[in-house]
């Protein structure tokens, strides 16, 4: 008897001590992390965000409460400058939409991501190219050539903010196609959708989840979409068509291609185990099915990238969209 | 009549005990959110929708539309108690609430108010069960154009009808504007007016301005007069309730019109806040004893809480039917809806019945639970006026302090909050209106968007403002109330010239 409770307690200590040199190395959060939402509740990121809380929550994957807070102020500089001065705090992480590129460059705030830590690249956001289901032009061919007869500026392009992605994927279309669009910005992409369903514009660059609804209802109709190879899911979603149905817009002659981040970084001077623990909570996050439905009801690009392969993803993003700013004339003036 | 199988299966949904408990926490929960202000409907709902994703979608939305109706309910207490208003369509509501709680009536206020609130929002519902593909359709030829008309009438019947001097209207009034205008232009994206300074990039949220220059003003303008609190001999009685409910009926006629108000603005979407503003604003020019507005008229405070309420209610319909959201508590329930998996648009109607038609059902009956709810509290709210003023003074403070951090989760606004007590002190001294300011803080950048996108689209030609019969209707409404005083003195004058 006597040895083998030894045995046990001797097991029981070396197991614990393990344990608690595993913990020592492996960093954890002590209280609750606050997740920054650079944008409007309701948004897209919004979304997003409040759907890994979710996820977080009913799947316990985190020990401390995962907190989701809105910091739109300033097309979301607000968010980022937060962010940015809570250096060594890795209590705070930020999901991130174009606007990371975007906002700094158009408002000339202090800002650049390079002030924050990389963690992941959670899924990228596809633009379509929307029309009123009414209008008779069935295809980009169509659809270029109305816009290029309709007197310079009256063809209207609605879209979500200010020198942000919409506007800046309506440059390229217009640069593409040599027409001259009038860009109207409101405030939130459902907006821009029932615009359009109404005829107040002409076509808009709708991401799928914002539009899905409309084409669904027959109201709505996708011309192209503005990536390298069409959409995975092949579900149909309205006439039989589903979303791999829809061409790609550089297949049908309209050379643009434009995809948004959408992804996480945390504050700055976040050290590696830090880093490490983000990066196995979302890879944990994406493999419920709960982020696979959402996956799916928005039509995500999925590819997920961390370290050097993410960092190297963002500078070219970075430099793309300083050019495509630059050409469209975007850059703050200062 | 399909459609009324539908709502029958629906209260049958919502019956569900776990349903109807659900509500009632909702409820509860709404009405606490709506009295701390700053801390709105909208951030209720979003701090508390994670832990919905666990319930089934037609319970979830149950209790977070209850927080909605809650919120609702209890943001009319502390504007009518402290002249604090928790939430920007109360404003309204604190003209005549106020000055009737000061008199010693705050339960008739409440009451008054609770019961209007619940009048509306039946109104609105009643709409959406009968009429909502109609009335879906009517909201998408809302186009800039028609937006801006809308907010140009809301601020319209507002000019003419304060009873201070009509440049001292307009002077409020601008500087509210000039404040909307401070952080992003969302036209051109580019920064205006912050200065470099980052807590501005925010611009000046509505709830902090309000805090500050109703909330500390009326503080600093009580301990001037002598520290008295004024509602002090309240009767705190179930009775005032019912003695309420008996001189409610004679104004049928403004809830009516107040209701009809309320569901336009909801539907088109213009939001709750206009609703009760114009609401008022109508009631003053058109009841019998529309003079008396702003000093305690029991009918000033039941057209701004039926507008707002209707409105509240029927923003759902154009969130359900088309995705987008009427008020930014909808934006919220809106992710909601997308997180539980349901699309909003027009095939939710068709293919998602059960949800739908449970959704519908529960705001007759969470409404009814809010009402009764709300009402049997009215005693217990009403006493807290006979707290001496020496206590409730500091927790009116620390009350405003909560609420203006938690708007952003920023001390800024504390100090901001403290400001605007200050300047709302110095206006009221003044005799300076401070409806109109606090109403272009509020409509000033949507109003600015919808005529900047309205001029883009129409190549910068003012005529797309008379483009159609709907905007130019709506534009001729609201120059006659901009001129209302103008053209009714020219009116007598030609009478008594002509006898």
């Amino acid at each position: 008897m006597k040895p083998f409770v030894l045995n046990v307690a001797l097991a029981a200590m070396v197991m614990s001590c393990a344990s608690s040199t595993a913990s020592r190395a492996a960093w954890e959060p002590v209280r609750p992390v606050e997740f920054i939402v650079p944008a409007g509740t309701g948004g897209g990121a919004d979304q997003m965000a409040r759907t890994i809380q979710g996820i977080v929550t009913k799947h316990n994957l985190m020990k401390q409460p995962l907190v989701v807070i809105n910091k739109a102020g300033g097309a979301g500089g607000e968010g980022f400058l937060d962010v940015k001065t809570s250096a060594n705090n890795p209590h705070k992480i930020i999901i991130t939409l174009s606007n990371l590129f975007t906002t700094p460059l158009a408002t000339g705030i202090p800002f650049n991501w390079k002030d924050l830590t990389p963690v992941a690249m959670l899924a990228l956001d596809e633009f379509v190219l929307w029309v009123n289901a009414e209008k008779p032009y069935s295809s980009v061919k169509d659809y270029v050539e109305a816009a290029k007869k309709a007197p310079s500026g009256t063809f209207k392009m609605g879209g979500t903010g200010s020198k942000q992605e919409d506007q800046i994927i309506t440059v390229g279309i217009e640069k593409a196609i040599d027409a001259k669009f009038t860009y109207i910005p409101y405030k939130g992409g459902g907006e821009v959708a029932v615009q359009l369903v109404g005829n107040h514009v002409d076509s808009t660059v709708n991401n799928p989840i914002e539009a899905v609804a409309q084409w669904r209802g027959g109201k709505l109709r996708p011309l192209c979409v503005f990536d390298a190879q069409p959409m995975a899911y092949d579900e149909p979603i309205a006439d039989g068509k589903a979303w791999k149905d829809i061409p790609t817009c550089k297949s049908q002659g309209l050379a643009m291609e434009y995809l948004m981040l959408r992804g996480i970084f945390m504050s700055p001077k976040a050290t590696k185990d830090q880093v490490e623990y983000y990066v196995e909570l979302f890879k944990k996050v994406r493999a419920t099915p709960e982020w696979q439905e959402f996956m799916k009801s928005g039509a995500f690009n999925t590819t997920f990238l961390t370290g050097a392969d993410y960092a190297k993803w963002i500078e070219a993003e970075e430099k793309r969209h300083e050019s495509l700013m630059k050409e469209a004339g975007f850059l703050a003036s200062n | 009549m399909e459609e009324l199988a539908n709502l029958f299966h629906g209260f049958a949904v919502a019956l569900q005990p776990y349903n109807i408990m659900l509500m009632v926490i909702g409820i509860t929960l709404g009405v606490l959110i709506g009295v701390l202000p700053g801390l709105g409907g909208a951030n209720g709902v979003a701090i508390l929708l994670p832990l919905t994703f666990s319930m089934p979608p037609t319970s979830a939305i149950i209790m977070l539309s209850c927080i909605y109706w809650g919120a609702l309910f209890g943001g009319a207490i502390t504007s009518i108690l402290f002249n604090i208003p928790g939430e920007p369509w109360s404003v309204a509501t604190t003209f005549d609430g106020y000055p009737m709680a000061q008199q010693g009536k705050p339960g008739e206020a409440l009451t008054a108010a609770f019961t209007s609130s619940f009048v509306g929002a039946l109104f609105a519902v009643v709409m959406i069960t009968l009429v909502a593909p109609l009335v879906a359709g009517f909201a998408l030829r809302f186009g800039p154009a028609e937006k801006f008309a809308v907010y140009f009438l809301a601020f319209c019947s507002f000019v003419g009808l304060s009873k201070e001097p009509p440049f001292k209207t307009i002077a409020a009034m601008m500087i509210g504007f000039a404040l909307a205008a401070v952080g992003l232009d969302s036209i051109t994206g580019q920064l205006r007016l912050t200065f470099g300074i980052t807590e501005l990039l925010n611009g000046f949220d509505f709830l902090i301005a309000v805090i500050g220059l109703f909330g500390i003003g009326e503080i600093l303008l009580t301990m001037e007069e002598g520290l008295a609190f004024r509602g002090g001999k309240a009767s705190i009685n179930l009775r005032v309730v019912l003695q309420t409910w008996r001189e409610l009926p004679a104004y049928w006629m403004t809830s009516l019109r107040s209701c009809l108000i309320g569901c336009w603005m909801g539907v088109t979407p213009a939001g709750a806040t206009p609703a009760s503003f114009m609401s008022y604003g109508i009631a003053k020019r058109l009841a019998r004893r529309g003079n008396n507005f702003g000093k305690g008229e029991i009918e000033g405070v039941i057209a701004p809480e039926t507008a707002a309420h209707a409105a509240g209610t029927a923003a759902l319909l154009p969130m359900l039917s088309l995705g987008v959201p009427g008020s930014p508590t909808a934006a919220v329930l809106l992710g909601g809806l997308l997180i539980w998996g349901l699309q909003p648009g027009p095939m939710l109607f068709v293919e998602q019945k059960e949800f739908v038609w449970g959704l519908i059902a529960s705001m007759y009956l969470g409404n009814l639970v809010g009402l009764i709810v709300v009402l049997t509290c009215v005693p217990i709210f009403a006493a807290i006026l006979r707290v001496p003023f020496g206590i409730i003074a500091p927790l009116i403070l620390v009350l405003c302090a909560i609420g203006a951090y938690s708007v952003h989760n920023s001390t800024f606004d504390v100090m901001l909050m403290l400001v605007f007590g200050v300047i709302g002190y110095l206006l009221k001294k003044c005799n300076y209106p401070l409806a109109p300011l606090v109403l272009a803080i509020v409509l000033g950048d949507k109003a600015e968007e919808a005529f900047r996108q309205s001029l883009l689209g129409s190549q910068g030609s003012l005529g797309v403002f008379f483009s159609n019969g709907l905007v130019s209707t709506i534009m001729a409404l609201g120059l006659v109330a901009l001129f209302w005083s103008a053209i009714q003195e020219g009116y007598s004058r030609l009478r008594t010239s002509m006898a």
